[in-house]
């Protein structure tokens, strides 16, 4: 590109953007003169450059522009319509701008409309002279507008010359010469028109000399230089860091004295570049706020809020590789909160606000980092929409939410799933690329944080460091190589020792480390990076690691997850260098580093590491189970697998459990003629698969803990096997007693417990064991809001041969009836939240397709009113929701009525 | 040497640095070769293509190195390889590192006597190298140091 073209686009999107902020600023205090003239001065140095390039759109547009502007500066009374039109034209000129960029030539398209509405806003709010001929036709007018433009920079250029115009000196300065040259060679053309006007304007627009003196002081430096500069300067570090070592070698030995001084020198005087370069990498962050203004402006028009941006410590400075990464997340941050934080002003009147929102925006520095907040005084996240939003994406289970607190409800949105679904607009406000915000926080190692009061506003809360160039990492060793994993990616360190309470435990392949009350799944390094056949042999099979090792608890996002290392050596500010190219394809690496010894060392990306947990690892298996139990049950599963007796594998859904627990078998406590263990501070009764395992004497045993509300079972094993994801397709009945029969599980045939067997077991009141299975494929529609009891039925139905669809309310399960879906039958709780299940039963019957539907009820509460209002519904059963016996019976009645219905 | 007498009738030509793999010389253009000297604290690293053999510290700029027998697949004279001297070389913006087994001199032969590669050769050598010279005592095989690391750079991506 041309040089002279690419540095007016530089400058003079710099400049719109001082324009933009300052017009926002002028619309609120018309009367500020200095403001006015700023903008002025700047649109006229565009207009001027614009017409010496030959970019006759561009000129005649700001021309418009500085007409109006002009009308304002002479006194016109300053209407909002007039500020928006003007905002409107420098959006129109930075549009051209860009395609100017892009192709380096004006596109095509007319502003005739622009300019005219500019041009009669001037025409009709002034009668100064300097606007007569604007009333003109706008096409004739443009040569002559022309001309003048070139007189009147002429004029400035002759009175002011060319380094003292009195506007910002700027590189584009440059050319002004060469303007001089090209405007005297443009001699000719009718210089008669009246010349009064605009040698005010041009002094006018030289007034504040001041600025030119200050501005001078500034250079404008390629970022290139100052990369280069950068890394010269960490070589000189390290150079001198090198020679410390040497130096503290030699203590003590005659050339030491001699050497000390001029080396302390040096280490001082390297301290201090090193400060003042990273200096020059630092830019306020104001100037990633500069557009928030107007965008805050913008919106406030748009939405009819009146909103009031207030920022504080835009001076603040950070690395500008970081300030270019935080630009685009701080803007979508105030445009939510304008968007949906601030409420209407009737709405904020009533609730006793002012009617002016303001978003406050600030910034300060604290040890190392820098914290930005975002605060609106708006009305805050609705924490009871998002529990039913939370729930309904299976995000959490209702006892989950129960327990968490506000703010831990609040951080769901930045859950990915919260911003995809549109509905989140509607209902909770917030929501919307969110979880996009956090990434990009996260990905240059920052922390972002959320505190919202339902009424009185949110603020958010963002940590990022001072600079990606220098950063504390923790220095690791493992397979014999050294690695630096970023601090602040780091939540703690954990050595794990043989004998000790934290140790490492596998499930299958999946190694687990208990950590206080979580159970953390542990990654090697060593096989992450495929470095494992560095390693002896006999050490790779070794699940029990021979002497200690440490575990790096890293958090990233909401997963956490230990790294296995072998050595950690100590935290260090390590100076980030990026990867060669022939390197980047490598996700486990973020970059690499220099030591002091002169050595080269791979920076861990924990985020790369995160995404090879999440594919090797199947331990947030809890997780997807989850989410998947809600949807359709010929989706994949998540099944435990396991060995109880025989070595033939079996299987439960692994969302069944609560827990995996490991005993040792002198624990186990004979009370009655029933085995317990104390658990937690109280007893658990044991319930055994296999009576062969009763007999072990020694060891330890595997127990699958299942809970539900107060009640507590551990169900021995012989061994855990695997977690894996399948299908649960019964294919064989079972013959035996507690399996509901055998599946193909990873290619394998495996039986299929029944909890429903062992659970009365150990409670005889859980409830009575299921009986009969039955045949052909039905579909059956079961509204359930238990996770618990979801996840026990549906096994029994799917057992039972039907085809089932498990939704979570009645409202979801009417939907999905409104929307077309065909069942044979409905199973339904009755008390649900958002809509119980008489209601359901209610719409239903109105339904001209499911009026026939049976539906069977089943409830924790079986009492007689209940009964009758089910009978006064036509309900076709109801039936405890323990009584697996009578679903059972009720499902095979019904059949009968529902064969009578097809073939009526 | 005779290799200098070769082209040194017209003295103006190409200068090569000339390198030997496994017994067989190479030329590298000398306007894009940056440095000479014994590597040392090579850094391996993890996950990457068997042809790079790792990163490496020269004064401040972190370098990607190369091994070149591995990428002619020949056996290197030195198993050790900060016991290989290296060359880097310019590509682009960035600098690499190629692992060599020994290091020669420098050689300014005429252009014009730049053979194309034979054809029955090696097609993985073909299409690294421009083509060949006819020294008096043997054959030296000018390496495209282009393709050679845009070769890698594409592996390393797939």
């Amino acid at each position: 590109m041309d040089d002279l073209l690419s540095e007016f686009l530089t400058e003079t999107n710099e400049s719109l953007e001082v324009v933009d902020n300052e017009l926002v600023r002028f619309e609120r205090e018309p009367d500020n003169a200095q403001i006015l003239d700023n903008v002025f001065r700047l649109v006229h140095t565009i207009k001027g450059t614009c017409g010496f390039l030959g970019l006759p759109r561009l000129e005649m547009l700001a021309h418009a522009g500085e007409t109006l502007m002009g009308c304002y500066r002479d006194g016109a009374p300053v209407s909002d319509d007039g500020v928006s039109t003007i905002l409107a034209s420098i959006d129109r000129i930075k549009d051209i701008l860009a395609a100017l960029e892009e192709t380096q030539e004006e596109p095509e398209g007319s502003d005739e409309e622009l300019i005219n509405k500019l041009l009669n806003l001037a025409g009709v709010v002034t009668d100064a002279d300097a606007v007569k001929e604007e009333n003109a036709p706008v096409q004739e007018e443009a040569i002559e507008q022309e001309l003048d433009i070139l007189e009147t920079e002429k004029e400035e250029i002759k009175e002011g010359g060319g380094g003292t115009l009195g506007r910002e000196l700027k590189p584009g300065e440059v050319s002004l010469d060469d303007l001089e040259a090209a405007f005297r060679d443009a001699e000719g053309p009718d210089l008669s028109l009246p010349k009064e006007s605009k040698k005010e304007i041009s002094s006018k627009a030289k007034k504040p000399k001041g600025e030119g003196s200050l501005a001078n002081q500034t250079i404008r430096v390629n970022v290139n230089t100052i990369e280069n500069l950068m890394t010269m300067v960490s070589e000189l570090v390290l150079t001198r860091n090198q020679l410390l070592e040497i130096s503290r070698r030699h203590e003590g030995n005659e050339e030491e004295s001699e050497f000390n001084t001029p080396l302390q020198r040096l280490s001082n005087v390297t301290g201090e570049l090193q400060e003042g370069v990273m200096k020059t990498r630092m830019q306020p962050i104001g100037n990633a706020w500069g557009k928030l203004p107007r965008i805050v402006r913008d919106l406030s028009v748009d939405l009819g809020k009146p909103i009031d941006l207030d920022m504080v410590g835009a001076e603040t400075e950070l690395d500008r590789q970081v300030l270019e990464l935080i630009r685009d997340p701080l803007t979508h941050m105030v445009r939510n909160s304008a968007d949906h934080g601030i409420e209407m002003p009737d709405v904020r009147e009533k609730a006793g606000k002012s009617k002016e929102g303001t978003i406050k925006l600030s910034a300060y520095h604290e040890g190392g980092h820098i914290i930005i907040s975002i605060a609106d005084d708006g009305k805050g996240l609705p924490t009871q929409k998002l529990k039913e939003k939370i729930l309904d994406l299976g995000l959490a289970s209702e006892n989950e939410l129960e327990s968490m607190s506000d703010n831990q409800v609040h951080k769901y949105i930045f859950h990915p799933g919260f911003s995809t679904a549109e509905k989140v607009t509607s209902v909770s406000g917030r929501g919307v690329g969110m979880d996009v915000v956090r990434t990009n926080i996260e990905l240059i190692g920052g922390v972002i944080d959320l505190k919202s009061v339902e009424g009185s506003g949110t603020t958010v809360t963002i940590k990022i460091p001072l600079t990606l160039a220098i950063i504390p990492a923790l220095i690791i060793e493992t397979a014999g190589e050294r690695f630096a994993i970023p601090q602040l990616a780091v939540s703690e360190l954990v050595r794990v020792n043989l004998g000790s309470e934290s140790r490492i435990e596998k499930i299958k392949d999946a190694e687990v480390l208990r950590l206080r009350n979580s159970l953390l799944p542990i990654v090697r390094l060593t096989s992450l990076l495929d470095m494992d056949k560095k390693k002896p042999v006999a050490d790779k099979n070794n699940l029990q690691i021979s002497n200690s090792t440490f575990v790096v608890v890293t958090q990233v996002g909401t997963r956490s997850f230990g790294i296995i290392v072998d050595e950690v050596f100590h935290t260090e500010e390590i100076v980030v260098k990026p990867m060669s190219n022939m390197l980047k394809e490598v996700s486990m690496f973020s970059g690499t580093t220099i030591m002091g010894d002169g050595s080269v060392i791979m920076i861990v990306d924990p985020n790369g590491i995160a995404q090879a947990v999440g594919s090797s690892l199947d331990s947030d298996a809890h997780e997807q189970s989850k989410e998947t139990s809600t949807k359709k049950e010929d989706d994949k599963i998540s099944l435990l697998i396991f060995e109880a007796g025989t070595k033939d594998p079996k299987a439960v859904p692994l969302s069944l459990v609560t827990r995996l627990e490991e005993f040792d078998v002198e624990r186990v406590e004979c009370s009655g003629d029933r085995n317990m263990v104390q658990y937690r501070g109280r007893l658990m009764p044991l319930v055994y698969v296999s009576e062969k395992t009763k007999d072990k004497q020694e060891g330890s045993i595997s127990l699958l803990v299942f809970s539900e509300n107060e009640r507590v079972m551990g169900l021995v094993v012989d061994r855990i096997i695997d977690i894996v994801e399948d299908r649960l397709e019964l294919q064989v009945d079972s013959g035996r007693e507690g399996f509901l029969g055998s599946a193909i599980i990873s290619g394998q045939a495996t039986e299929v417990l029944d909890v429903g067997y062992y659970l009365p077991k150990a409670f005889s009141d859980w409830f009575e064991r299921k009986e009969q299975i039955g045949s052909g494929t039905r579909k059956l529609l079961y509204a359930e809001d238990s996770q618990f009891f979801r996840n026990m039925i549906v096994p029994v139905l799917i057992g039972a041969g039907y085809d089932v669809t498990a939704v979570e309310d009645g409202i979801e399960a009417y939907d999905l009836v409104k929307g077309g879906e065909k069942f044979d039958i409905v199973v339904t709780d009755i008390e649900m939240p958002n809509m119980d299940g008489f209601t359901l039963t209610r719409y239903l019957n109105e339904d001209k397709n499911a009026a026939h539907w049976p539906v069977i009820a089943l409830s924790a509460f079986v009492g007689p009113a209940a009964k009758a209002r089910a009978d006064q519904l036509g309900m076709f059963d109801f039936i405890a929701k323990f009584d697996r016996k009578g679903l059972l019976d009720a499902l095979k009645r019904s059949e009968g009525v529902i064969d009578v219905e097809v073939a009526a | 040497m005779s290799e200098d007498n070769y082209g040194e009738k017209k003295n103006i030509g190409q200068q090569y640095v000339t390198i030997r793999l496994g017994g067989q010389l190479f030329g590298l253009q000398i306007d894009r070769v940056q440095d000479v000297f014994m590597p040392e604290n090579f850094t391996f690293v993890p996950l990457t293509n068997q042809k790079i053999a790792g990163v490496l510290n020269l004064r401040g700029k972190i370098l990607t190195a190369i091994d070149l027998s591995k990428v002619f697949d020949v056996s290197a004279v030195n198993e050790t390889n900060s016991q290989r001297p290296a060359v880097s070389v310019i590509h682009g913006t960035e600098s690499y590192v190629f692992l060599t087994d020994i290091i020669g001199e420098v050689v300014t032969l005429n252009e014009e006597l730049l053979e194309p590669n034979p054809v029955n050769l090696n097609s993985d050598w073909a299409k690294a190298s421009i083509g060949t010279y006819r020294l008096e005592n043997e054959l030296l095989v000018i390496l495209d140091i282009d393709v050679l690391i845009e070769d890698l750079l594409s592996q390393d991506a797939a």
